[in-house]
């Protein structure tokens, strides 16, 4: 599939403004990370390389700034990364419990993704939302003074969401 | 003068975050008049030192005299760098202004970049806060085309620009040079200093790299005058002052009050108390990073100088609030997991020392701790504070010895008696289950 690998007209587009905000192209890798990100869901070897050579950057400092950071990902997750803030003030409300409340409820591990590629579950440091512990973020979106009600609640609702694109 | 919060007082209102509302409340009046020919720029930067303005990301530098550090014959373009990374654990307070007030955080941008002649901010955000990006773009969108920011600031001739770049994911990119490596698209590796980003930052040019918060009081210095912001608190650190409690409380969040207030009075009046009626142990006052106290020592005003007298840190005022049930030993092991998990890996004594301070302090935890180690931790965290390039090591030291030092009695009962009660509970329940931190 590396040969198919390339940013879509809309991508480029956003690429390429960018561009237009930084003294040097090195400086736009991140955004530029996030944008391949979104179109190719994940970033592989094809993909990181596509990057670095639109950009004409070393392969492999692509590769050390795609690992150095822990939000993009190598291999894809669910289509709902539910990932659980474990820090400690999460930690001293109940994360851990919300943790294996998710495990029990999919099946799954930290780490892991459920077979019919709904759900990933991780546990994850500091998500900056301390007063509102214990909580999780669901790909973009905070879900926080979570019960394990709540967090049953979310699953179903998630679940619904799921079936009700025919996937 | 009875104190007028700055930054939250219409957080509950509809649609605050909107550039109509803000200028309602007369938003952008005082960078207006900043921005105007007859302002000197020398003349902003010397209020914000009578000021006596502190900078409110940790490590409460002077920011006037910080700006004054910048060069003013350089032929290189100066930038301003916003740290919105607000990566310290127990920290959540430049969310509230970033998500409700971010046009006030914007009429700061442009008062410092008035004052130190930048033509180009940038916002570095933390990568999890979506939600506040988005806002912060908005507002950004807005000014824009309200002629805010762009080629003529609110008509004054001055050329303004202002971008958000989103972090990914890494604690240590809150430290103001690994935050610059990291704008400039590498790892986020921070630097020796000197030479400091006043001279060298951001691309190789002057860079002055402020808090959110910090930027926040500006129009209100310029509103009030320099010597009626001192009288707001101590003078040696005075202002307005986001507080964060977080843990056991009945009502964690984020509090406004004036630099200063007595930690008691900020954890049993406005944080509602220690929750489910049990009794305090212990306070983290200023991110996991602080040296912790004991409920004896708690009888302190939340400033700069009076925790540093404490022997903690104000720093970014992330109160983590620990009650009598918890045993120290679980809640340090999730601290130095924290820590080696964000080391960034250049200098061996943090890469190496966050590893074995976790290994030391897990081995306690589950169970398999000898009571050398106690002496061992204190051993490992000399030989990490004040050796690394940046104060990450230093960061996870300070928990680690005082964890110890202060709550020495439940680290020997866990090394005498298999584990700590947390960990011995969860592992009974757990057929064939590995050790998980602390619950």
């Amino acid at each position: 599939m590396a040969d198919t690998v390339s940013f879509s007209d809309e991508t480029m587009k956003k690429y390429e403004w960018l561009l237009t905000r930084y003294p040097t192209r090195r400086a736009a890798l991140l955004p530029t990370l996030r944008l391949a990100e979104a179109q190719f869901g994940a970033l592989g070897i094809p993909e990181m390389r596509y990057v670095a050579d639109l950009m004409e950057i070393p392969p492999a400092a692509v590769f050390g700034v795609v690992t150095f950071y822990t939000h993009y990902r190598r291999a894809g997750v669910g289509k709902f990364h539910m990932q659980v803030c474990s820090t400690l003030s999460c930690a001293l409300r109940g994360s851990e419990d919300v943790v294996s409340r998710i495990s029990e409820r999919l099946g799954i591990e930290p780490g892991e993704t459920t077979e019919c590629g709904v759900f990933s579950l991780a546990k994850v440091e500091c998500l900056g939302s301390c007063d509102t512990a214990p909580m999780l973020q669901c790909n973009d979106d905070y879900h926080e003074d979570l019960t394990l009600e709540d967090v049953d609640h979310l699953i179903e609702q998630l679940r619904a969401e799921a079936a009700g694109e025919g996937n | 003068m009875a104190f007028r919060k700055i930054f939250t007082q219409h957080v509950d209102e509809a649609d605050c975050h909107t550039l109509k509302f803000y200028k309602k409340q007369d938003g952008y009046k005082y960078a207006k008049q900043a921005l105007a020919r007859t302002v000197a720029a020398d003349d902003l930067i010397d209020q914000v030192k009578a000021a006596n303005l502190r900078g409110r990301g940790g490590a409460g530098f002077p920011t006037g005299v910080k700006w004054g550090f910048v060069p003013k014959d350089s032929d290189k373009p100066k930038y301003l760098v916003v740290n919105a990374d607000e990566s310290e654990p127990g920290t959540f307070k430049d969310r509230v202004i970033m998500e409700k007030n971010p046009h006030l955080l914007l009429e700061g941008i442009l008062i410092c970049c008035k004052a130190v002649g930048i033509e180009t901010a940038y916002i570095y955000i933390r990568g999890e806060f979506v939600f506040a990006t988005n806002r912060l773009q908005e507002a950004i969108d807005e000014a824009y085309e309200a002629g805010i920011l762009g080629d003529d600031c609110l008509g004054s001739g001055l050329k303004i620009d202002v971008t958000v770049h989103r972090g990914a994911g890494a604690y240590i990119c809150g430290e103001e040079t690994g935050m610059l490596t990291s704008l400039e698209g590498d790892r986020g590796q921070p630097k020796l200093k000197p030479p400091f980003p006043a001279i060298e930052g951001v691309f190789g040019c002057p860079t002055v790299v402020n808090n959110v918060e910090t930027l926040a009081n500006l129009p209100y210095i310029l509103e009030i005058g320099a010597d009626a912001y001192r009288e707001i608190g101590p003078e040696k650190s005075p202002g307005p002052k986001l507080f964060c409690v977080s843990g056991h409380v009945e009502k964690p969040g984020t509090f406004e009050l004036p630099m200063g207030v007595p930690l008691r009075t900020l954890i049993d009046e406005h944080a509602g108390g220690i929750w489910k009626g049990r009794k305090l142990k212990a306070v983290i006052p200023g991110g996991s990073s602080a040296h912790v106290l004991t409920a004896d020592e708690c009888d302190v005003a939340m400033d700069i100088e009076s925790l540093a007298e404490a022997g903690t840190m104000l720093g970014s005022a992330g109160v983590i609030v620990i009650d009598d049930s918890t045993c120290m030993v679980d809640a340090l092991v999730n601290v130095m997991r924290f820590y080696h998990h964000e080391s960034c890996g250049q200098c061996t004594p943090c890469r190496e020392g966050t590893g074995w301070l976790e290994k030391i302090v897990h081995r306690i935890y589950h169970g398999e701790g000898r009571i050398e180690d106690l002496d061992l931790i204190q051993e490992v965290c000399d030989r990490m504070v004040g050796k690394t390039i940046c104060a990450l090591a230093d960061a996870a030291a300070f928990p680690a010895e005082s964890f110890v030092t202060k709550f020495r009695s439940d680290f020997e009962f866990a090394i005498q008696n298999g584990g700590s009660p947390a960990w011995k509970k969860r592992h009974s329940s757990t057929v064939g289950g590995t050790a998980s931190h602390v619950g």
